[in-house]
């Protein structure tokens, strides 16, 4: 089965100095959930806005395969990308607070992107708006139609985000830290909506995070982001269980086993900061932070395979873990 | 919102009050109005004849006492020169003003939106800065001057508008153009510093990620948030037309209520001047008022408070 | 290009001061002197002009270009003595209502809302034609009037200087009232200031000459550039360059303040004053 989303060598600058994405290659398929975590600012929304063709004017997108189903995202129109996105391809953001206009109630909101779409009647498209806020658990959908965003709580505003988002049943949904500004309890009721969604729909699903809790519970496979790369890459099973990247392990440091991490962990911390990388970088960027750098490290670092579907960005050898332990 | 707008028209009236005092002290300015109504060549008699006709023989209080209770029932006083009550010139002449200043207002908004639209879109390009430009430009441009210039060339040259007096609307369009000069920038500014607050917005993002066509985005999205300042500063803009209007009214022999105050003002017609200061100011804060309720209408965040 | 901008403000910011300074020194002819035969010649570079009156003369036959030096000491005068006035009247009801806060600050607000009700242009021509034209009318006038935006930008600065360290610092220290709003709260709100002085310097010298224009302001013979408009008009069918001399003088007088003031804004990092 060909894949959904394919992702080769994708890379972000922005001007000349700051190279957010540095050539990131990723494959979703169909009915997957894909993990992507790292620290604040290592790349991630960048990427995801990068598939979406959403980024701003300073910033300059190129890779060798971009491609959704038969469409080659590098070659497409920005007409043409806007006749997928809402459509096949849907993203939810990270700030539900700004991301509804406050000049427009929630139902014309929802509405819109569902007659851009579908050439429907705007009575249909708000049947349809309704019975999606019903499905996100929102009770009394007619009156929540008729209000503006900023009679809704947070929690409130990111499932109307997320129902509208599905509201053409799109094949890939991108989630970019969709309960990060939530509260707990809410975090946890919009995490299994969105897993009963996934199944029920069987879409896509690239999530975003920084909350090794949601990956343990939601993920299928894990790709691991540092400065605009990604350093690890594996089915979630193997990552958890044996990751080789050393940043990946200081991640986990203490959390070996899934399913026995707590939903509310953060990431590991590891001392010092995510640096910024001008594109002409060579090396390692983990390096500076990294306990077992060598001198070799400040040269092209090889992708290495663990096995057939988990690799690493590291000189390390596959097995140095034992020896460390040993 | 309600107990908003009625502290608002409680400091309207409390302003409308002031003016009143000051319209009435500002005539009042030269010492003895007698004197300055009687003219150069009066006699001690002629001057006391005036002081008594005119009623101001009367104590100062008195006479302000008389003419804010006159005034609070829409009368006015009468003219000096026309023999006429106030209230009944000043409401003849209104309609010439208040054409003009719409006409004004509309080609300002025209302009200056579009203009401030494309600015912002375009941020940092040599077209916002070409568009910044013009702005100063309008900014520097005498009215009056600008008003002459083109009654030689749209009016003489090239003969395409009456060169003065309204009788058919073309008369507007040359007084409504210079008159939009003096709010295009300003509300040009505000146009495009709206919009480009509102393009760089998280709920433009989700437009576009929803995969509106960018006309949508760009009309529907971010002009409708960006609108919101400009339409109270437009009411605004209004106010400051319809005082501005004396010099173009001026200029192009239009009578209305500008051209009124400026025959009075050279004729020493007071109870006019005194009269068109306060209308103009109640109009003024009639309009903020209005501003501060259809902010509330468009924005439903204010509407619901 | 910004930069460019900016110079060219400054420099004929610069040009007319040096021009209204100079004046008497570099004008060919006497301003005020009429030769009745030698009425409406047209500048030196039109036909019938020559060197001698290189703009030209006006409907008395008086040298345009030496009206013109001495017309830019009205504009500058205006200018400058205007925002001095409105500068000291806005400055210190801002400051006062933006430090002290409460009922004061309410009573400033208030004052500001009543002149902005107040017709401008309306109030300045009465109280002209009621005391009497004259240079110093006319800059008491514009002063006493023009001040609301230095008070509205002093106000919002000031509250903002007001909780800042140092001037909890200097009171803690037992500094005088006098001394913190003097010498710790007026010079950190300065900058935006200055950008309000060009924007009401413009404005200033647009208005002296829109009141002299329509006859109360500056009186006659003075050579204010709205005068010298005024006095042409009906003569600007056949001899347009009576009121287009005067008229790209004040515009680009005014373009080039405006411009210096922008730029300003731009290097001092204020924001633009609405
Ligand atoms: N519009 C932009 N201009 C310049 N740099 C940007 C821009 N957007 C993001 N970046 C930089 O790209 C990097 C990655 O950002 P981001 O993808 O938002 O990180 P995160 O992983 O937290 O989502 C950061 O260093 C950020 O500073
Ligand atoms: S390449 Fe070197 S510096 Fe980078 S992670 Fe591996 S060991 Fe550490
Ligand atoms: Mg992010």
């Amino acid at each position: 089965m060909s894949p959904v989303l394919e992702a080769g060598n994708l890379r972000v600058t922005f001007g000349t100095s700051v190279a957010a994405v540095r050539g990131v290659s990723l494959t979703m398929n169909r009915g997957e959930t894909h993990c992507l975590v790292g620290e604040s600012g290592c790349g991630k929304s960048v990427t995801a806005l990068a598939i979406m063709g959403l980024l701003s004017r300073t910033a300059h997108r190129s890779a060798d395969i971009l491609r959704f189903h038969d469409y080659d995202l590098t070659r497409l129109s920005e007409r043409g990308m806007a006749r997928l996105r809402g459509d096949r391809i849907a993203m939810i953001f990270q700030e539900p607070m700004t991301s509804l206009n406050p000049a427009y109630t929630v139902g014309s909101q929802m509405a819109e992107v569902f007659q851009r779409h579908r050439r429907v009647s705007r009575a249909t498209a708000l049947d349809r708006a309704a019975e999606l806020l019903q499905r996100v658990g929102i009770t009394a959908p007619g009156l929540r139609l008729k209000q503006y965003p900023h009679q809704l709580s947070g929690g409130l505003r990111q499932r109307v985000m997320i129902s509208m988002a599905l509201m053409c049943e799109p094949e890939l949904l991108i989630a970019d830290e969709p309960t990060t500004a939530l509260d707990v309890t809410v975090q946890a009721q919009i995490l299994r909506l969105l897993q009963n969604l996934q199944r029920e729909l069987g879409l896509s699903l690239l999530l975003i995070t920084h909350d090794l809790g949601i990956v343990a519970r939601m993920a299928d496979r894990v790709s691991v982001m540092y400065a605009g790369e990604i350093v690890e890459s594996a089915p979630a099973g193997a990552l958890f269980a044996a990751p080789t990247h050393p940043y990946t392990r200081g991640l986990l440091r203490c959390i070996p086993v899934p399913r026995q991490v707590r939903r509310d962990e953060p990431l590991g911390s590891i001392p010092g900061v995510v640096p910024r990388i001008a594109p002409d970088f060579v090396g390692c960027s983990f390096r500076d932070r990294c306990a077992q750098a060598m001198p070799d490290c400040a040269r092209h670092v090889p992708r290495q395979r663990a096995t057939i579907d988990h690799d690493y960005l590291c000189r390390l050898p596959t097995d140095w873990t034992r020896a460390e332990a040993a | 919102m309600l107990r908003f707008l009625l502290r608002r028209a409680v400091l309207a009236l409390l302003v409308c009050l002031t003016v009143l005092v000051i319209s009435f002290a500002l005539t009042r300015l030269s010492g003895d109005l007698a004197i300055s109504i009687a003219g150069p060549n009066a006699t001690e008699q002629d001057i006391a004849t005036v002081r008594k006709n005119y009623g101001l023989d009367r104590p100062l209080p008195t006479q302000f006492v008389d003419w804010a209770v006159h005034a609070a029932e829409g009368d006015l006083g009468r003219s000096y020169l026309y023999h006429a009550p106030v209230a009944g010139l000043i409401k003849e002449r209104m309609p010439i003003t208040l054409t003009l200043g719409l006409t004004g207002l509309v080609i300002a908004l025209v302009v200056a939106i579009p203009l401030g639209v494309i600015a912002a879109m375009r941020e940092g390009s040599l077209l916002d800065r070409a568009i910044g430009l013009l702005a100063l430009f309008g900014q520097a441009m005498p009215s009056f001057w600008l008003s002459l210039v083109l009654i030689i060339w749209l009016g003489l040259n090239l003969q395409l508008l009456p060169i003065s007096g309204v009788d058919t609307w073309q008369g507007y369009i040359m007084p409504g153009i210079v008159l939009a000069f003096s709010a295009i920038p300003a509300l040009m500014r505000l146009t495009r510093a709206g919009m480009i607050d509102a393009l760089s917005s998280d709920y433009i993002r989700t437009a576009r990620a929803k995969g509106l066509s960018s006309t949508k985005i760009v009309l529907k999205h971010a002009l409708r948030n960006a609108a919101m300042p400009v339409v109270s500063v437009a009411a605004v803009q209004l106010g400051f037309m319809l005082g501005g209007s004396i010099v173009i009214e001026a200029v192009f022999a239009l009578h209305g209520v500008g051209y009124l105050a400026w025959e009075s003002i050279s004729k020493n017609d007071f109870p006019v001047v005194q009269a068109v200061v306060l209308i103009l100011a109640i109009i003024y804060i009639g309009l903020t008022l209005l501003a501060d309720a259809m902010n509330a209408v468009l924005d439903p965040r204010l509407r619901a408070a | 290009m910004k930069h460019a901008a900016t110079s060219l403000g400054a420099l004929i910011v610069f040009a007319v001061l040096l021009a209204a300074v100079v004046a008497p020194l570099v004008a060919p002819h006497d301003p005020f002197v009429q030769d009745l035969n030698q009425r409406l010649v047209p500048p030196e570079w039109m036909d019938g002009g020559s060197a001698v009156h290189p703009f030209g003369t006006d409907q008395l036959g008086r040298d345009y270009l030496s009206r013109l030096l001495y017309g830019a000491r009205i504009s500058m005068m205006i200018g400058i003595f205007t925002v001095v006035t409105s500068g000291l009247i806005g400055i210190t009801l801002g400051v006062f209502g933006g430090y002290f806060g409460g009922k004061i600050d309410e009573v400033v607000m208030f004052i500001i809302t009543c002149r902005l009700s107040i017709p401008l242009i309306l109030v300045a021509l009465t109280v002209v034609a009621l005391i009497g034209s004259s240079l110093l009318v006319v800059i008491l006038t514009l002063g006493l009037l023009l001040w609301e935006r230095f008070a509205v930008v002093s106000r919002t600065t000031t509250m903002q200087v007001r909780n800042l360290d140092y001037i909890a610092a200097a009171q803690a220290a037992g500094a005088s009232r006098r001394h913190i709003l003097l010498r710790e709260v007026l010079p950190n709100i300065l900058t935006p200031l200055v950008v309000v002085a060009t924007l009401e310097m413009a404005l200033a010298i647009l208005l002296e000459a829109a009141l002299s224009f329509l006859g109360l302001g500056v009186p006659p013979p003075l050579p204010s550039w709205g005068l010298m408009i005024a006095e042409g008009k009906d003569y600007m069918f056949f001899s347009p360059w009576v009121i287009m001399i005067p008229g790209i003088a004040l515009f680009v007088l005014v373009l080039g303040i405006n411009l210096l003031g922008d730029g300003l804004r731009d290097l001092l990092g204020a924001a633009r004053p609405t």
